[in-house]
């Protein structure tokens, strides 16, 4: 399968790619790691008629130390994020959750700015991002903004980024080495999570849940039930409250509610250990 | 749009469309046919090669992307009439039946060897979840590899 023709642009900057996008208009997409973009434009779900490949910025490719936070660079691979002893010191829950994305072959070529801007909820990054009230930096026409996480992911597929924005930096608080788990369950190796569990444990402990909804969610009644000091047991209880989850070949939404209050007891008491 | 790809070590130059896929490049421009087209869908690993020294899914990739790049295919593996480390335990093992999932297997290995010189059967295991066999059951496959670990 050949994608269907386009004409490509390698930009050298990031204002080279926010310059191409306003004179390409919403034909010109951003081509980073391609994991999730050429795939789909084999099956020719997707047709631009530009490209414009960031792969090559070098400044969008770095993990640093930024006092309070871990500032990264949009177009870091998930390689450098699951070898980065940076992030395994300061952020750990980040490091071990990039390191279960797809496969070797995947997390040699896909982007931590690919995976937040795709949008997609079956994704493991965006929520550990949720988890951690992660901050993306955002480059438009008009200048700079930045989203929270919070903001961000809209619906399925669709977050906060306007066609003619590029993703620069995602910022993700300081957690340290350990207090969090990542429980994801599949079916086949490499695969999506049917449904995943992030837990964060730093002071309050935060919980949020792949692929059980349009978009990544926060168990907030789960949260709410740790705060007023219920136990792992009955705070998982409430892992499906007010979540949607949907339906496939892998999964029936029942199951889905299932997967999330096992996963979430799961990772409550590792991260607890 | 003119691509310079450093192919097993010999320089290639060819204009092609932008949505050339690297794995027709290598078969259909650099006549290196080794390099196998599987699923087509990113699943089966069959067409990995190393860019720079790593994995990828030739299939998966642009040969634009790979512009300037260094990419070794199975034949560039074993530069005289010796057959490389992994190729050589592949055969020792007995890792292959078929053979349509090899030359993207132990490019998969000789990738993984390389981030992880000596590698656990699970190490192994996950680092070649990306490849797909249909017909050993992977687990001389998996021995190879850990042979080809012991060795280095
Ligand atoms: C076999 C396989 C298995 C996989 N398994 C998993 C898995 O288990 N878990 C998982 O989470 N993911 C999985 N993925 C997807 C993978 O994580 C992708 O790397 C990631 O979703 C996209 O990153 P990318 O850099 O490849 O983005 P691309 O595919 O290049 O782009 C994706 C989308 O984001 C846009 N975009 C990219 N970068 C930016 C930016 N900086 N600013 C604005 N827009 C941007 C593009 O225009 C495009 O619309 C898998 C992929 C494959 C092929
Ligand atoms: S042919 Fe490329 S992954 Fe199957
Ligand atoms: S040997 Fe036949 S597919 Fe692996």
């Amino acid at each position: 399968m050949i994608p269907a023709p386009f004409d490509y642009v390698r930009a050298g900057s990031a204002d080279e790619v926010v310059g191409a996008l306003a004179e390409h208009g919403d034909e010109a997409k951003i081509l980073a790691g391609g994991m999730s973009l050429l795939p789909l434009m084999k099956l020719r779900l997707a047709t631009p008629s530009v490209l414009v490949d960031a792969a090559r910025i070098p400044e969008l490719s770095y993990l640093r130390d930024d006092g309070d936070h871990v500032a990264i660079g949009a177009l870091t691979r998930h390689r450098d994020l699951e070898t980065s002893d940076l992030l395994g010191a300061e952020c750990g829950v980040l490091r071990a959750v990039a390191a279960q994305v797809g496969d070797n072959q995947v997390r040699h070529r896909g982007t931590l700015g690919g995976s937040v801007a795709h949008g997609d909820p079956a994704s493991d990054l965006p929520a550990a991002l949720l988890a951690l009230d992660a901050t993306f930096v955002v480059q438009g026409p008009g200048g700079e903004r930045t989203v929270s996480a919070a903001d961000f992911f809209l619906g399925f597929l669709e977050t906060a980024l306007a066609p003619d924005e590029l993703l620069t930096e995602v910022r993700v608080p300081k957690t340290g080495s350990s207090g969090f788990s990542y429980q994801k369950f599949n079916r086949r190796a490499q695969d999506w999570a049917t449904v995943g569990a992030v837990a964060v444990r730093n002071g309050s402990t935060r919980v949020a849940l792949v692929n059980m909804g349009s978009t990544p969610v926060r168990a907030r009644g789960v949260e709410d039930a740790l705060a007023s000091g219920a136990s792992i047991a009955d705070a998982a209880a409430h892992a499906a409250d007010g979540t949607e989850p949907p339906s496939d070949l892998n999964a029936s939404p029942e199951f889905r509610g299932h997967l999330a209050r096992v996963l979430v007891g799961r990772a409550l008491t590792e991260a607890q250990a | 749009m003119e691509v310079a790809i450093t192919v097993n070590g010999q320089a290639e130059r060819h204009d092609v469309e932008p949505r050339t896929l690297l794995v027709h490049y290598l078969r259909e421009e650099c006549h290196r046919t080794g390099t196998k087209v599987g699923c087509d869908t990113s699943s089966c690993g069959a067409c990995t090669v190393l860019l720079d020294g790593e994995s990828v899914k030739s299939c998966t990739m642009l040969a634009v992307q790979a512009d300037g790049a260094t990419v070794t295919t199975i034949e560039g593996l074993a530069p005289g009439d010796e057959l490389h480390p992994v190729q050589q335990a592949f055969q020792d093992h007995h890792a292959l039946q078929c053979g349509f999932c090899t030359a993207g297997m132990v490019m998969a290995a000789v990738s993984l060897l390389e981030e992880i010189p000596e590698p656990t059967e699970r190490d192994v295991r996950l680092g070649l979840e990306g490849n797909l066999c249909r017909c050993t059951g992977y687990h001389n496959i998996v021995a190879a590899v850990l042979a080809a670990g012991a060795k280095r």
